[in-house]
């Protein structure tokens, strides 16, 4: 078979540079397969993060001629003629060629207060299917990062990250707030601290998750919808005045840590 | 270098990032889509603009009883002119009526779910297409004024079921025809498909799912309600596709009551 032109970040926290491999191109092989026997072959010393090689484990995100993908799940035949490029994804800071560290995610997960079911009664709790296929597909996230990585508030914008929490927590805080068991409000604390309003729904997470993951209709909408109603409506308001019901603080929602 | 000799690589928060230091890698025709979005909006703005502020003749036929969608209800003196009853409590507004109703819709549309996405991108270039360099320095989102207020859809929604409803009357009246008894035309037919795709584009809107049901904590405790949100969630998952045809189509009803209006076309009758 022909030969292909893969066309790879190699580079660390000192800097870097795109670099030219050639290499056979093989029948049905993916862009992570064409990685490992390059690996193999020529640059034994290329850091690459992968592991399931199944589109299961979000470990192999990177940017395939600009766009964010799973390598193992980008099969070379259905990319364009010409030199493929892969990138590290572009939000994260390098650790080396390929391989980002996406700890900014992790000390976002650590934000998110814990499911607080409130007084649990004597014989459990029974939860109807109506309520769990809601939450269900927000499950599906398999933490590729890949919608945190496209998404341009903190893509372009690194003086966010501190303040936005980002498409896949978003998802987790309209899965907590539309648990049936939750007692927890965390309206105030996504519009106050977790950056909702920053999201302008360009729907670019939901174009990159491979899980297909509906994340700006089913989860961002949905929660500045619910935002909406606690802080923005004037009617809402009103009515909360007259039944006395009250909207939980951002700092008493935080407080339901893990 | 043995596998012992590894040393574990220090990482930090905020560092240097990878890849090039380019606007965008992408190789595909990204541009495409957005400079579409920009051609299709820039003409809807650019005719309503001359339809609302110079377009105050030929919006209603009176044979048929075919008013433009731009310009119903009819308020201001030139109804009258124009052979509509409109309204006498806008008797006093002289200049085109279509601009004291075309603010709702507007509205509506401006703040938009869809729409707010279109324009962000191809407008505001913000970012005009995925992974490729938002083209502003600074980002505050719809945090501050005046896109803030860009969090009152839903009322623009509610203003928005009202005016379906006066076009949909609209709709109904152009069947029954001056002459006595009940028609149909070619017009009579494009009022009603109007009609229908505004109420589909209503319905199929992110602010109208969340407050059928969309809201509720628990799906099994307000059955009603969550049947209502599951016959308005297939909707929403066309809303673009309603938002265009509903657009294209509100314009293309006022051009043909004013084609019809003026003569320069025949309004078909049916039966």
């Amino acid at each position: 078979m022909a030969d292909v032109t893969m066309r790879l970040w190699r580079g660390d926290q000192d800097g870097g540079e795109l670099v030219d491999y050639t290499i056979e191109a093989q029948e049905g092989e993916v862009v992570l397969d064409v990685i490992h026997r390059l690996q193999a072959t020529q640059i034994p010393d290329l850091a690459c993060r992968w592991n399931c090689k199944a589109g299961k484990c979000g470990s192999c995100s990177a940017e395939i001629n600009g766009m964010p993908r799973l390598m193992c799940m980008t099969r070379m035949d259905q990319l364009p003629e010409g030199p493929v490029t892969v990138t590290p994804m572009r939000t994260f800071p390098i650790i080396r060629d390929l391989v980002t560290d996406v700890s900014f995610n992790f000390e976002q997960a650590k934000r998110v207060p814990a499911f607080n079911p409130g007084t649990v009664p004597a014989d459990g709790f029974r939860m109807q299917q109506a309520d769990v296929e809601r939450g269900q597909e927000f499950r599906k996230c398999i933490e590729c990062f890949m919608c945190q990585n496209v998404c341009h508030v903190i893509r372009d914008h690194e003086e966010n990250k501190p303040k936005y929490a980002g498409p896949r927590f978003f998802i987790r805080y309209a899965e907590l707030e539309m648990h049936p068991m939750d007692t927890n409000d965390r309206r105030e604390l996504v519009r106050e601290k977790m950056g909702l309003g920053l999201c302008n729904i360009t729907k670019c997470c939901t174009e990159v998750c491979p899980e297909h993951i509906k994340i700006t209709d089913n989860a961002i909408i949905p929660l500045k919808e619910r935002v909406v109603d606690a802080h923005y409506d004037p009617v809402a308001w009103l009515g909360r005045k007259i039944s006395g019901r009250k909207k939980r603080t951002a700092d008493e929602a935080a407080a339901h840590r893990p | 270098m043995a596998v012992d000799d590894a040393t574990r690589t220090e990482v930090s928060l905020g560092g240097r990032r990878g890849g090039p230091d380019v606007a965008t890698l992408r190789t595909d025709k990204w541009w495409k889509l957005p400079a579409v979005t920009v051609a299709g909006l820039s003409a809807f703005v650019v005719y309503a603009t001359w339809a609302a502020f110079f377009g105050d003749q030929n919006f209603f036929l009176v044979e048929h009883n075919l008013i433009s969608p731009f310009y119903s209800p009819c308020l201001g003196h030139v109804c009258k002119a124009a052979g509509n009853t409109g309204s006498p409590l806008f008797d006093w507004w002289r200049i085109s009526p279509a601009l004291i109703i075309l603010v709702f819709p507007l509205g509506f549309r401006m703040t938009c779910y869809y729409y707010r996405k279109a324009y962000y991108r191809s407008f505001w270039r913000s970012p005009v297409a995925c992974a490729v360099q938002d083209a502003h320095s600074s980002y505050s989102g719809e945090t501050k004024a005046p896109l803030i207020l860009q969090n009152i859809h839903r009322y623009f929604f509610y203003a928005g079921l009202v005016f379906n409803v006066l076009l949909t009357i609209d709709a109904v009246e152009a069947f029954m025809w001056p002459v006595g008894g009940v028609h149909m035309s070619i017009g009579t037919l494009v009022l009603c498909a109007n009609a229908s795709l505004l109420w589909l584009y209503s319905l199929s809107c992110h602010a109208c799912r969340h407050l059928c049901g969309g809201q509720v904590r628990s799906f099994s405790k307000h059955p009603i309600r969550h049947k209502l949100w599951k016959f308005v969630t297939p909707l929403n998952a066309r809303h673009m596709q309603f938002a265009w045809a509903s657009l294209i189509v509100v314009a293309l009803s006022d051009v043909y009551v004013r084609l019809a209006a003026s003569g320069a076309i025949t309004d078909i009758k049916i039966f």
